[in-house]
């Protein structure tokens, strides 16, 4: 094996065009296909610096498997590659359109509720989730064919909201444990 | 006196895969034809009990030896010693209550066990069994063993990671690679048979318990998810058990022997003994037999099987939290691996079988299944094994401590390994010189909830304002799933030195002290073994010259040549307890050359006689 350095891009490492949508059956292949390559496993006996860029590459093909086979994770990875800022504050702003939901929620853990309206709230928010999921596959589309910065734009902005109902999610779930 | 030297030259030596077991241990290489068989000791048997003693002599017993010494000089022996790996002194408090360990000063952050006068950190205790394991291989092989891959549980932190691998430098053994447990076995299950699907290795051994699930796909092994408890296994149904006979005993024999050592690991192996016949009787009993009393209490398999439902249940919790990590239905899983000698209680089979819903495989032995796979491990390694590869996960995430004592988790739990993360530190002074950071493992939210790894101490920093360094740090988990620091200034661009202080553990100094100390006791045994078989060459010599002296060929030889001998002997028996093995064998070699004519005249007097017998034997 070369000892080059590595790029440190997860799409141009997996051989993909940097595109939102992919088939997560050919990134699956793709992983394997490069663990076989790369793995340290392969060079137990290698010399050190051999070893060091086995140790390396693989990191960075887990890293980057973990990012691209995650759907928000690898649009959130593009979005700071294409210069916007995704810093973890950012979560902390509830979505206009959300306060309503936060709202309704904060007041029913208030008030002890029982299992059924818990379990009515988590069908909300999983529904809601869905939607946002559904709405992001068609902004991924959409980037993809046009590469729109502006749809850039709208992507961070339902991450955000995908973001926190992920976290009324959880907040449901915890009082439902 | 037979020393010998091995040279392989250019020739690479085998590889062995260790189990290094709780309860026992045991290596095992890839064989001539492709599939992995252990390797039994001289004695024959595959298993090494996990257990090391100290003689009054201060000789070293590992094995079947060391538990046989457990009766005799508890006080000298440890079992059970992997429960202590990696631990600090406050962490084992539980422990202590159970096993008979015997803790020396200074255990804050390291635990030091005194055996006799000798006092063992874990991975020195651990060390003593794996050169037993590589001596076993070595004689089996008839190579020099120098490389290894070793088993933990996938459940092992940090700290007990590196604990093991320390342990393995000490026994002279460079550790290639740290497989988990339940990968291990899904290895040796796998490698025949080529499976597609998505199996699960449940792993209930002598002192750990683990969950493993993986997605098998054209030799690719790739662990989804695992879980598990370092602190729950076999040993803890004994100790319910070891607490029933104990209450028992109390009130039959109006005596508590709990604290009597001998008794109590008299009572251990009839526990132990009871328990495995369970697994295939209906009912068993403890019996005891100590000072002329006795003790017996029978056990019905189902009384058993409701005093250990707790034990069991609490390998459930870890299993369905895999599976929900997994990501994969239960319906999924198409096969349970089931490994570790606890596996073989009905109760946990029927445990199994019902939570996930498939039927567990149990066609290799559970105790073996371990090694054989850290064997395939090992070729695959070696290059002897194509085609399959293994992409195992972290088990426990890792964070930083940041403001409030809060955790920000860096590599979430069940990432693939090696992986990867990186983070810039800044200052927060002026001038100031260096940044500290905290590393923890654990998926609490606070620091005081998860475990301390290790403070990395990022030094020599640039005087520069507040807030003006940039220090970049990449935490990087290596294949082995141990931790790995390196940080660099982002405007200079150069390599920032980081100084390690592991919370628990060895630093790397202990270490390399304990690898001369393990080599000059070598060299100590060594001289200490060459002196023994020199004296009993001497034993020998002396014993025959002085039979010979009763013979007539004595009376044949001159004046002279009898007084010579005489010397000789005399001058042997002065050297006798000496130190030095090499003069000792130069007396003897002098007893040797002034016996010469003696023996021969005694030899051609004995084959006369033989002849002569033979003739008239012949005659007759």
């Amino acid at each position: 094996m070369a000892v080059t350095s590595l790029s440190q891009d997860y799409f141009s490492f997996f051989g993909l065009p940097r595109k939102l949508s992919l088939d997560l059956t050919d990134l699956q292949a793709r992983f394997y296909a490069l663990s076989r390559e790369f793995h340290p496993d392969r060079f137990a006996r290698a010399a050190a610096s051999e070893q060091q860029h086995a140790l390396d590459a693989t990191a960075l093909l887990n890293d980057g498997y973990r990012v691209l086979r995650d759907p928000l994770k690898r649009a959130e990875y593009l979005l700071s590659q294409e210069g916007f800022d995704i810093g973890e504050q950012r979560s902390k702003d509830v979505p206009p359109e959300l306060l309503e939901e936060v709202f309704e929620l904060n007041m029913l853990l208030e008030e002890m509720p029982d299992r059924t309206e818990l379990e009515q709230a988590r069908a909300k928010f999983h529904q809601m989730q869905s939607g946002t999921d559904a709405e992001l596959e068609s902004l991924f589309q959409k980037y993809d064919s046009s590469g729109d910065r502006n749809v850039l734009q709208n992507i961070r902005g339902v991450l955000n909201r995908r973001r926190y109902i992920q976290n009324l999610v959880r907040d449901v779930e915890k009082a439902l444990a | 006196m037979s020393t010998f030297q091995i040279d392989f030259g250019e020739q690479k030596s085998p590889v062995v895969g260790i189990d290094l077991g709780t309860t026992n241990s045991l290596v095992a290489v890839m064989g001539a034809t492709g599939q992995p068989e252990i390797i039994p000791g001289p004695d024959g048997s595959k298993i090494v009990p996990s257990v090391v003693s100290v003689s009054p002599t201060g000789e070293v017993l590992v094995g079947a030896a060391a538990r046989d010494a457990l009766l005799t000089s508890p006080e000298r022996t440890v079992y059970s010693a992997k429960r202590l790996m990696g631990r600090g002194h406050a962490d084992v408090q539980d422990e202590l209550a159970l096993f008979p360990f015997h803790i020396a000063e200074g255990s804050e952050s390291v635990i030091r066990l005194r055996l006799g006068d000798r006092v063992f950190t874990p991975p020195q205790v651990a060390a003593e069994i794996l050169r037993h394991l590589k001596e076993n291989a070595e004689v089996y092989l008839g190579q020099e063993i120098t490389q290894a891959v070793i088993t933990v549980p996938a459940y092992f932190n940090d700290a007990q990671r590196q604990a093991t691998k320390d342990a393995g430098r000490i026994a002279g053994l460079e550790v290639l690679r740290l497989v988990n447990e339940p990968t291990a076995a899904a290895l040796a299950y796998g490698l025949d048979k080529r499976n597609e699907g998505v199996v699960a290795v449940y792993d209930f051994g002598g002192g750990t318990f683990d969950i493993s699930i993986l997605k098998l796909h054209d030799g690719i092994f790739e662990v989804l998810a695992t879980h598990g408890d370092t602190h729950l296994g076999g040993d803890d149904i004994d100790n319910l058990l070891i607490h029933i006979a104990l209450e028992d005993i109390s009130s039959e024999w109006g005596e508590d022997v709990s604290g009597n050592q001998e008794a109590v690991q008299l009572l251990r192996r009839a526990v132990i003994r009871a328990k495995e016949e369970l697994s295939f009787l209906p009912s068993a009993s403890i019996d005891l037999e100590y000072k002329g009393k006795a003790y017996r209490r029978e056990f019905p398999r189902d009384v058993f099987e409701r005093l250990i439902a707790p034990v069991v249940e609490r390998t459930l919790g870890p299993c369905r939290e895999c599976l929900k990590d997994s990501g994969v239905p239960v319906e999924d899983i198409a096969e349970v691996v089931m490994v570790g000698g606890s596996t073989r209680i009905p109760l946990v089979r029927k445990a199994v079988e019902t939570l996930f819903k498939a039927r567990p495989h149990t066609e290799l032995n559970p105790d073996e299944v371990v090694a054989l796979g850290a064997a395939v491990q090992a070729g695959i390694l070696s290059g002897d094994v194509e085609d399959t590869l293994l992409l195992d996960v972290t088990p426990l995430s890792l964070g930083i401590e940041i403001m409030g004592g809060v955790v920000s988790k860096l590599i979430h739990r069940n990432s693939t390994i090696p992986a990867s993360a990186t983070e810039q530190f800044t200052t927060g002074v002026d001038g100031q010189r260096n940044v500290l950071i905290h590393v923890v493992q654990g998926e609490r939210e606070l620091v005081k909830d998860c475990r301390s790894l290790a403070r990395f101490d990022l030094k020599d920093l640039d005087p520069v304002p507040a807030g003006m360094a940039r220090v970049e740090v990449r935490f990087l988990i290596d294949a082995n799933g141990i931790l790995n620091v390196t940080a660099r200034d982002v405007r200079t661009g150069k390599e920032q030195s980081v100084d390690v202080k592991p919370s628990y553990g060895l630093d790397d100094q202990q270490v390399e002290a304990m690898i001369r100390e393990s080599y000059e006791r070598a060299e100590e045994d060594f001289r200490e073994r060459q002196i023994r078989e020199a004296r009993v060459e001497a034993d020998a010599i002396l014993a025959a010259t002085e039979k010979a002296k009763a013979d007539d060929a004595w009376y044949d030889l001159s004046a002279d040549e009898r007084q010579a001998i005489d010397r000789a002997v005399n001058e042997l028996l002065v050297v006798y307890n000496a130190e030095d093995h090499i003069l000792i064998l130069d007396h003897i070699e002098r007893v040797n050359q002034a016996t010469g004519k003696l023996a021969e005249t005694m030899m051609n007097t004995a084959v006369r006689g033989a002849l002569k017998g033979t003739k008239i034997d012949d005659l007759g």
